[in-house]
């Protein structure tokens, strides 16, 4: 047999340690539950309101996103315009800062006494400390996942199909929908699964604007500190599965790419 | 009809400079020039997708300057052919019809899928076909629709000789059959040859010339034109069967035969594959110069003047009067040896043997 490389044997070494790392403290979250860990969850209504209002909200942000987002990512992706690389960057900042961070600046634009906060206020919607205050929260860390998987995927559509589609006597806004969008909806999807999925697990800037009501985070964290770590344990092992469900559904979709990717 | 006057646009470092050009009802125009000449651009400022900076676009007696692409009733075919994947090959040709009522729709889908002899196609799906099937589909889903004119970038060029040749006769018996003004780009000029009416040439955003397809090969205006279309001899004229009761092994359409091209004073054999009008190609190198004919049956030769002798050592350009009293020129490529051995000067008589199989035709 040939004798390993050098390189592959320390790499691989190395390579390991992180794997490992990654690996074991979800396995053992897994192993640790007790073993109604996860019956004792379902059956805790707190914890059920509390994860119904995690996915419902994130549904929500990830409409909002989609509505207001994929308009802009296909701009990014088709046209030159001034403040371009601007915008391009400003999209990518909510990943960078620090999650509390983005919930006290969100809450100076929408808090109560802020002008964001009183103009929605009028139409009866209140941020702070209600669902709505979710909801921003969640689209703010996580609509750079949608916009730009949207903007990839409109960049990988030939813009000479859509010039086809206007010299078939379409108008811009029915080529896009006609021709655009059906070959790039597997990017527009699973781009909108990772901003679900993100914001989904979002913490930091909820539990600024939001406590009450608890998303399934923000319970976690509550029971952790309250009560300690075993009570912690079954909704974050139901959080843990959730969010491996959706992540298996999301590589699912990218896998299965046919030729041209198209289906 | 397609009229551009004072056409210009620019992409990027490209400009195409104050185009004007003019193809009348029903004519097939071929514009010919070489890669990066302007030639995909200015069919998208034509159709549309791509603004022109100024200038004007009329089509068919109507100003289409400031209207977007769909309000202009243009065909227009990508050299990629670009067919919508997701769609089957009777949708994509369906696409443009979305006006029509249904069954009208399909209707005409059949119709121009028969046309195409793509019939056998329809149910498929776009992924998967052959160049030359997926040209067709394209080219039915640009026709589908009746446009006012049908706009063709490089349609050919992306396909293997055999099959260019079998759609180059297609696109030329359809044109024959439908009539549509149509603006053919290419880069081929054999292409050009064989299915211009009329030709221009395009070169660096302008277009240099225009004229008949045998005026610009022998004329070039300029030498790049002279360089770039590489031919020096080239003929018009009429391809007639010589044994006509003969044995025909026709059946295949590239099947050849013994034939007599009749270009007005010149009478040449050829080897032909198929009979009626077409441009004779000879290069330079093939035609043999002589003092005293050179009997034989299997060849041509002609009486000419020597009109031109132009030095490029170790070569010789030699332009010969031919086919008197109308005056043809025809130019040979011999040696500096050769020449001094024959001993001709300007205004000798001399004999130029040209082989029928030398004879190129398009």
């Amino acid at each position: 047999m040939k004798k390993p490389s050098l390189l592959n044997l320390v790499f691989s070494l190395l390579g390991a340690c992180i794997v490992l790392f990654l690996l074991a403290p979800l396995l053992k979250m897994l192993l640790s539950s007790p073993a109604t860990g996860l019956r004792e969850a379902l059956g805790d209504s707190e914890v059920r309101r509390a994860i119904a209002l995690s996915l419902t909200c994130a549904f929500w942000a990830t409409l909002i996103g989609a509505v207001l987002g994929v308009p802009l990512a296909y701009l990014l992706a088709r046209r030159s315009f001034p403040g371009k690389h601007f915008i391009e960057a400003l999209v990518d900042v909510p990943i960078v800062i620090p999650h509390p961070v983005a919930g006290i600046a969100l809450l100076l634009v929408f808090g109560r006494h802020y002008f964001g906060g009183e103009f929605f206020s009028r139409l009866g919607l209140a941020f702070v400390g209600d669902v709505p205050g979710i909801v921003i929260a969640m689209l703010f860390v996580s609509c750079s996942f949608l916009i730009n998987a949207a903007r990839d995927g409109f960049r990988h559509v030939d813009p000479r199909l859509e010039n086809v589609a206007r010299t078939l006597g379409y108008g811009p806004l029915r080529a896009f929908f006609l021709v655009t969008v059906p070959l790039s909806w597997r990017d527009l999807l699973s781009g909108a699964i990772l901003m679900w999925a993100r914001a989904i697990s979002e913490f930091g800037a909820i539990v600024i604007l939001t406590y009450n009501p608890k998303v399934a985070s923000v319970l976690i964290y509550d029971r952790f500190t309250t009560y300690g770590l075993n009570y912690a344990l079954p909704p974050a092992l139901t959080l843990v599965l959730l969010s491996l469900a959706v992540f298996a559904l999301l590589r699912g979709i990218s896998l299965e790419r046919g030729p041209g990717g198209a289906a | 009809m397609i009229r551009l006057s004072n056409v210009s646009s620019r992409r990027g470092a490209f400009a195409l400079q104050s185009i004007n050009l003019e193809i009348g009802d029903g004519e097939y125009f071929v514009l010919l020039g070489p890669t990066g000449a302007g030639k995909t651009q200015l069919l998208e400022v034509i159709a549309g997708v791509q603004q022109a900076a100024s200038g004007e676009i009329w089509i068919d007696g109507e100003n289409v300057t400031s209207l977007p692409p769909e309000a202009r009733h243009i065909g227009f075919m990508y050299q990629d052919y670009l067919l919508f994947p997701q769609l089957s090959v009777r949708k994509n040709i369906a696409f443009g019809l979305r006006r029509m009522p249904r069954a009208e729709a399909n209707a005409r889908v059949e119709e121009i899928a028969r046309l195409l002899e793509i019939e056998a196609l329809l149910g498929r799906r776009v992924l998967g076909l052959s160049g030359g099937e997926q040209q067709r589909i394209a080219l039915a889903r640009a026709l589908a629709p009746r446009p006012r004119v049908l706009l063709l970038d490089e349609p050919l060029s992306a396909l293997d000789p055999q099959i260019r040749r079998e759609l180059r006769r297609k696109l030329r018996s359809l044109h024959e059959k439908l009539r549509m003004t149509t603006l053919h780009v290419t880069h081929d000029f054999e292409e050009a040859l064989a299915l211009a009416g009329r030709l221009g040439v395009i070169h660096e955003g302008a277009i240099v010339q225009t004229g008949m397809p045998d005026k610009v090969f022998r004329k070039p205006a300029s030498a790049f034109l002279a360089n770039f279309l590489g031919v020096e001899n080239l003929l018009r004229g009429n391809v007639v069967r010589r044994h006509p009761e003969g044995p025909r092994s026709g059946e295949s359409p590239d099947s050849e035969f013994d034939a007599e091209f009749d270009a007005g004073p010149l009478k040449l054999y050829v080897i032909a594959q198929r009979e009626g009008p077409a441009y004779a190609a000879i290069r330079p190198e093939d035609i043999t110069v002589s003092r005293e004919p050179i009997p034989s049956s299997a060849r041509n030769t002609l009486e000419g003047t020597l009109a031109k002798i132009e030095r490029s050592w170790p070569l010789v350009r030699l332009t010969f009067d031919v086919g008197a009293p109308i005056r043809v020129p025809l130019v040979a490529v011999i040696t500096e040896q050769s020449l001094h051995s024959l001993d001709l000067a300007l205004g000798a008589r001399a004999f130029l043997t040209i082989k029928a199989t030398a004879i190129h035709l398009i």
